[in-house]
């Protein structure tokens, strides 16, 4: 061997080693379907905004883990007075937005207070109604008062929708974002890609990762192929169930298919005649075949549900049982309200697959017993507009999935207009009780009224799948709220 | 008769008479989803295989063919009844103000790119088969308009144009009684094109959710959904895309077969 070759087998080596050192990546990028329309998670009711920023760029007194499970995040910890009606939660200490200010117990008044005014535009007022009084006792202590006992404080303070924001910073927070998470927020290119990385200052266990990019893949096709180029590490809600069997079987992918809180639901307008009906919403229940919606949009992802709650959730009632697939039932109860010819409605559908294909089998199961849908299928803002708040349609499809949210069925102004004095009743019941036994047994009462009122055709739990490259580790399986949590996530090879 | 003009109609033919058979039969019911059934490759039953809801695809394809023939159809229908009017009105007033208005009107509609303004015009007044028809129909507008008038111009200088003047019929009657007949065999060639065309613009209306809306079968919604299956099932994807590809194909062949056959020149090169 001469003295060149050994000198060429000595570089080679050391750029092998040089090179597994390399490996070792410290930075992810990240795929989901929808951009967000701003990046305020206290302003916004888009979902997209928390996917990106819930814990990686903002946190909240309390905090959701992957298990769903609600854990302190800015508060250390709390006492709750024994009427149940004061929270004194006293703060981390060392805790510092992006911008380099201390986070404290002005802070969390201003966000609260921020949240719960007349004027806010806070996409989730309701889990700050409550709420009778912020008072601050010093710089790390903050007393909230309630007005009545909530039992679902602690829960609702973990919510997106009540991070802990700066009035220092609260002007420009739809465009630039300062919170006080692992992440900082570096610069957003629209239409295209939000990118984060480390904040140094971070008061917890700095995150693995030292940068993070989103980017926004709508078409299920491209991110089919930006996934199999390796273009991106992490698809987080993967929107071509069919291509899923293909990622498990290539070893350089991993599958992770977990739950959501996402019902997916028949919307129904309950004020537009026929359907406010109840025996033509109980047809349409009947008309509909769960397991085809399942099989045929889905490709077997998702669980049948019978009313609005999540079947993973210890309170959930199975009550698929009151609309069982039953075209005769259905085509009688049509003849009973005096359809017998049947009739012809709207179903409007926005983009995502469980909508665009559910809809196409719903119309077919629906013509079965004679109701003839004019389909048409709309983006998301013109979903928003025309549906959401407007109220201009017969029926819609839609995956609601905000943790725990069968309190919407109580807003007679909600979109699907439903309007029961029984429920609303049963809500505010709900509020004022703090035991567990009593909560269930009154979520049991919930979800048995709006199933047997037939609000909605009740269709699926819509499941989360996520495809990411082997190799990456802390991914969150399920979805307890919209997140995509990079705090833990790392690489392992 | 020329080999190709003969493939071309034998290939039209097919399709428009699949386009009539499913007006009265198809193999199989497409309006009822048959889940479990999904996917299936081509076989006895489905000669085609089925597609994502287990509906089959030869049924349609079918009721596709229908679709697109009726929307290219009724597209260059509205092309040829409004453009060639106006191509004639402009050649009968050459040099005039109505000249220029009729033609830079036409000039205005042919400067935007077609399928963007078919997107438009669907976006505000809403996706459906009628409005596709509408949007492509106005993009035939110009074409026979410039066709029309170019054949007529030659034509007016001819003498048997300037007998029927002499004799004192009106611009009118000339352009009906004289000029029409004469250009007929021009419009019949372009009418071809353009009506292939028409299929290839309903096929990209539906493929981006513009066209004809579910449950009316479409070759180019057929696309679209069967994009994300391509690795699983390419038979839901090959067979509308090949649907498309020999139905165009067809009508440019029949197109080029009729010009040689209707042009004189061309007909006295070839004896």
């Amino acid at each position: 061997m001469t003295a060149f070759t050994r000198k060429l087998i000595g570089a080679s080596a050391i750029a092998l080693l040089a090179g597994a050192a390399h490996a070792q990546q410290t930075d992810i990028t990240v795929g989901i379907q929808l951009e967000p329309p701003n990046l305020d998670p206290t302003g916004g009711a888009a979902q997209a905004i928390d996917s990106v920023l819930y814990s990686n760029v903002f946190e909240g007194l309390t905090r959701f883990m992957a298990d769903g499970s609600v854990v302190p995040g800015l508060a250390a910890s709390w006492d709750i007075s024994d009427d149940g009606l004061v929270y004194t939660f006293t703060l981390r200490d060392g805790v510092t937005f992006h911008d380099g200010t201390t986070m404290d117990a002005e802070d969390v008044k201003f966000s609260l207070d921020r949240a719960r005014a007349e004027d806010s535009t806070n996409a989730q007022k309701g889990l700050f109604a409550g709420i009778a009084d912020v008072t601050v006792i010093d710089p790390l202590t903050v007393q909230v008062t309630l007005a009545q006992p909530d039992g679902s404080f602690l829960f609702n303070m973990a919510w997106g929708d009540a991070v802990i924001v700066a009035p220092e910073s609260i002007e420009t927070i739809a465009t630039n974002p300062i919170g006080t998470g692992a992440f900082k927020f570096d610069e957003w290119v629209e239409g295209d890609r939000i990118e984060l990385s480390a904040y140094e200052g971070y008061w917890g266990d700095a995150p693995a990762l030292s940068a993070a990019t989103f980017r926004f893949i709508s078409d299920p096709t491209a991110a089919f192929a930006a996934m199999m180029a390796e273009d991106i590490d992490v698809f987080a809600g993967f929107p071509a169930p069919e291509n899923l069997p293909q990622f498990e079987a290539d070893p350089r992918f991993q599958v992770l298919v977990g739950n959501t809180e996402g019902e997916t639901i028949l919307s129904t307008n309950n004020m537009v005649p026929p359907l406010d009906d109840v025996r033509v919403r109980k047809a349409i229940a009947h008309a509909i075949d769960r397991q085809a919606i399942i099989d045929g949009a889905m490709f077997g992802l998702g669980t049948p549900i019978g009313t609005h709650f999540a079947p993973h959730n210890p309170d959930y009632v199975d009550l698929t049982g009151n609309s069982q697939y039953d075209p005769d039932l259905s085509r009688a109860l049509l003849a009973e309200a005096g359809f017998a010819d049947g009739f012809t409605t709207t179903l409007k559908l926005p983009p995502p697959s469980y909508a665009r294909r559910g809809g196409e089998i719903i119309a077919a199961q629906l013509r079965e017993v004679g109701i003839e849908t004019e389909i048409s299928n709309l983006e998301w803002a013109q979903w928003l507009e025309e549906v959401f708040s407007n109220k201009d349609f017969g029926l819609t499809i839609v995956s609601h999935t905000e943790p725990m949210d069968i309190g919407i069925y109580a807003n007679p102004d909600y979109y699907f207009q439903y309007d029961s004095a029984e429920f609303q009743a049963v809500m505010e019941e709900l509020t004022a009780t703090t035991d567990p036994a009593g909560r269930s047994e009154l979520l049991a009462r919930a979800q048995t009224i709006i199933s047997e009122d037939y609000v909605n055709g009740y269709l699926f739990e819509l499941a989360y799948p996520t495809v990411a490259r082997a190799g990456i580790e802390g991914l969150w399986l399920n979805q307890p709220t919209a997140a995509v949590d990079l705090t833990g996530v790392s690489w392992t090879e | 008769m020329p080999r190709s003009f003969l493939i071309g109609t034998v290939l039209t033919a097919l399709f428009v008479g699949m386009a009539a058979i499913s007006l009265i039969w198809t193999p199989h019911d497409i309006e009822s989803l048959d889940i479990p059934n999904k996917l299936k490759p081509p076989s006895g039953a489905n000669w085609l295989g089925t597609d994502q809801f287990g509906r089959d695809i030869l049924s349609m394809i079918m009721e596709g063919a229908r679709t697109s023939i009726a929307v290219a159809l009724l597209a260059v229908g509205i092309g040829m009844a409004l453009g060639v009017p106006l191509g004639l009105w402009a050649a009968a007033r050459k040099g005039s103000l109505l000249d220029e208005l009729i033609m830079r009107g036409n000039d205005l509609i042919f400067a935007f790119p077609s399928l963007v303004i078919a997107i438009l015009i669907t976006a505000i007044f809403g996706a459906s088969a009628v409005n596709a028809i509408i949007a492509i129909g106005i993009f035939n507008i110009p074409v026979f308009a410039r066709l029309s008038r170019s054949g007529a111009l030659s034509l007016w200088e001819r003498d048997f144009i300037l007998a029927a003047r002499v004799s004192g019929k009106s611009a009118f009657r000339i352009s009906w009684e004289h000029i029409l007949p004469n250009i007929l065999n021009l419009m019949i060639v372009q009418g071809t094109i353009q009506f292939s065309l028409g299929i290839l613009a309903e096929a990209a209306l539906s493929y981006i959710g513009l066209g004809a809306q579910p449950p009316t079968a479409s070759w180019g919604r057929m696309l679209a959904d069967a994009q994300t299956l391509v690795a699983i099932a390419p038979h839901t994807a090959l067979v509308p895309g090949l649907a498309i590809v020999f139905m165009v194909l067809g009508l440019n062949l029949m197109g080029d077969g009729l010009r040689d056959w209707l042009d004189p020149r061309l007909r006295v090169e070839r004896a």
